[in-house]
């Protein structure tokens, strides 16, 4: 590609005209553009690392700086998240949720995705359609949805635990479905086929051929599950059965604004610290899968257009 | 079709196995998501228990009984009623903070595609972080920030732009706006973000070297081009919006701020007229079906491009 200079006019321009440049011009320095996005970047991660800050306060204070301890976390005998037995549960009830939810979701969505992408006929279409359907659908419809079948037609699922696992497998499946779609059709069909020349079956050609390959799509969908389980709110709160059931968003929500100390910050902390840890190392596992595989360029850029693709 | 695809996919046993392997995770989709959206249409045309006060859902489409939807459109077409305030309310809040996330969005977005380089990485990282971070958790932050004694007060006060602390947290529109900003924000950045970083730069140098200005090859050429990736950050962010109750129960907690997904809340959890709130839920698809219709046909053609 050739770099092109933005033609010097000579002439001194105004202010705006040269602020509309560097808005503008693909090729000269976007001054504003620079100074935007670092205030957006600003504005969007420092209340979360005041948030952080104020977890390890001494005092009550959620809004003022108040020397450094561990009271919210260890210390404070009734109200820390280690001694309050609801923070505690809350932090477990999310982690047990998000594992089921990646261990149940993957599987069914890389079958879904190869089905899918393969399988012509008047019904692939359709479920396609139902499958998308499923990620413009608001959660508090889904959420509502749920709730009402559990309650009046499939009453032998138990509101709690069995429910929102459930629910969480039915929101997270159609981002399963985008990532490996997407890797699939990238792939093409020319694999599956020289194995089925070289006389595999269908089901050794997938398991053989088409697996190995999508394991870098497989890894990443399971990073994206994760994180949006952990992430749920609606449809984790709708499906609750009580307080034991609460997840950590579900017990910000109600201790948010009435029963407010730093230990919920602390609690907010903690499940961010671990959802960084297990996407990190799930991250560095997808980076070395994909190395092995021979993909190169920047794995953050690829995964984040991973990302991207399946909200759009 | 083409005759690998054929060849491939198109044996009549080659598709039953492809059927079969699709099939779980479609069984699971009718199951889970299709058949409740029949219940709920159930419990919105079914009665209420005389006695125990519990739904009972109308299975029978003949013996649907319709006084729950006439509850609904009664408070949503005679003026001033209760329902019409809060649709009316969260239509103005969901486009205001849709298009001031757009507005904040495309720049950033713009930026990190077009001019990254070396700090492309760096930079994504710092848009992809809000998704690992629960919103629960960056909505808790602003509750920090945003009360009495908090940071925002402390700061304008400082400025000089307050004289004495403003209580943002009590039914504030500006505080839920902020919130459902801050909240949504993310998604339509990277929305525009996949869809910019695209765009193929020789289209730009064409404009330049046919004689269009800097601003007029945005204009002419990057703005029309990103119309489509517009569109679908709209739709992704205002969709959610308008099922939202808890940044408004979060940042405000008060009926002066009440969204539709505050009044769903209400009478699907807490109330005794299950029914209406089913019946809510109902009008509320409708009124998002254009969106969502949209989205998904955008979607199916952009997959078919794709080679699909």
């Amino acid at each position: 590609m050739t770099i092109v200079e933005a033609p010097v006019t000579g002439t001194r321009r105004r202010t705006l005209g040269r602020a509309r440049d560097w808005w503008a011009n693909p090729w000269g320095k976007p001054r504003f553009l620079v100074l935007f996005t670092v205030l957006y970047l600003i504005w969007s991660i420092v209340p979360i690392l005041i948030a952080i800050r104020f977890s390890f306060n001494e005092g009550r204070s959620r809004s003022t700086a108040q020397g450094w301890s561990l009271r919210w976390y260890l210390d404070d005998p009734d109200l820390s998240v280690r001694h309050d037995p609801d923070l505690r549960s809350a932090l477990f009830q999310s982690l047990r949720l998000a594992a089921i939810a990646v261990l149940v979701t993957v599987p069914l969505g890389v079958a879904l995705a190869i089905g899918l992408t393969r399988w012509r006929g008047r019904g692939a279409g359709t479920s396609r359609a139902v499958s998308l359907a499923t990620l413009v659908t608001p959660e508090i419809v889904m959420g509502t949805a749920l709730l009402l079948v559990f309650i009046h037609l499939l009453t032998f699922i138990q509101l709690g635990t069995m429910a929102q696992a459930i629910g969480h497998i039915t929101f997270s499946l159609v981002f399963v479905l985008i990532i490996v779609r997407g890797r699939l059709l990238a792939i093409g069909p020319h694999y599956e086929e020289a194995a089925r020349d070289l006389g595999a079956s269908a089901l050794q050609a997938v398991r053989l051929a088409l697996l190995p390959m999508l394991v870098p799509a497989i890894v990443a969908s399971g990073i994206v599950v994760f994180a949006i389980s952990m992430d749920d709110f609606v449809i984790t709160q709708f499906l609750s059965s009580g307080t034991n059931t609460d997840t950590v968003p579900v017990r910000i929500y109600s201790q948010g604004r009435t029963a407010p100390t730093p230990a919920l910050n602390a609690l907010a902390a903690l499940t961010l610290a671990i959802t960084i840890v297990i996407a990190a190392l799930a991250f560095l596992l997808w980076k070395a899968v994909r190395a092995a595989r021979g993909q190169t360029g920047s794995a953050v850029q690829e995964f984040a257009a991973l990302d991207a693709d399946t909200i759009r | 079709m083409s005759d690998r695809d054929r060849r491939v996919g198109g044996k009549q046993s080659g598709n039953a196995f492809w059927a079969g392997l699709a099939l779980p995770g479609v069984a699971w989709l009718y199951l889970f998501f299709l058949l409740p959206f029949y219940v709920i249409l159930c419990v919105a045309f079914g009665t209420v228990d005389p006695i125990f006060q519990t739904p009972a859902p109308e299975w029978n489409p003949l013996q649907w009984n319709t006084s729950a939807f006439e509850f609904v459109f009664e408070g949503l077409f005679s003026s001033g009623a209760a329902f019409q305030t809060v649709f009316l309310r969260t239509l103005v809040y969901v486009v205001v903070a849709t298009a001031l996330s757009l507005l904040i969005a495309y720049p950033v977005a713009y930026y990190v595609a077009r001019y990254g380089g070396r700090w492309k990485t760096l930079l994504l990282l710092g848009l992809i972080a809000p998704f690992f971070i629960s919103y629960l958790m960056r909505m808790l932050a602003w509750i920090n920030l945003l009360q009495d004694d908090g940071w925002v007060n402390d700061v304008l006060i400082w400025v000089g732009i307050l004289d004495a602390p403003r209580n943002w947290l009590d039914g504030r529109a500006s505080s839920v706006i902020l919130g459902l900003v801050y909240g949504y924000i993310p998604f339509m950045i990277l929305a525009l973000y996949a869809f910019l970083d695209r765009i193929d730069r020789s289209l730009l140098e064409a404009a330049r070297d046919l004689g269009a200005s800097p601003f007029q090859a945005f204009r002419l050429v990057t703005l029309p081009l990103s119309m489509p990736a517009i569109l679908a950050g709209v739709v992704i962010i205002a969709l959610p919006m308008f099922g939202d109750y808890y940044t408004p129960d979060l940042l405000s907690q008060s009926p002066s701020t009440s969204m539709v997904g505050n009044q769903i809340n209400l009478y699907i959890r807490g109330g005794q007229q299950i029914p209406v709130g089913a019946a809510l839920v109902v009008v509320l698809m409708m009124f998002l079906a254009v969106l969502m219709g949209y989205y998904i046909v955008s979607t199916a053609r952009a997959q078919r491009r794709l080679g699909a």
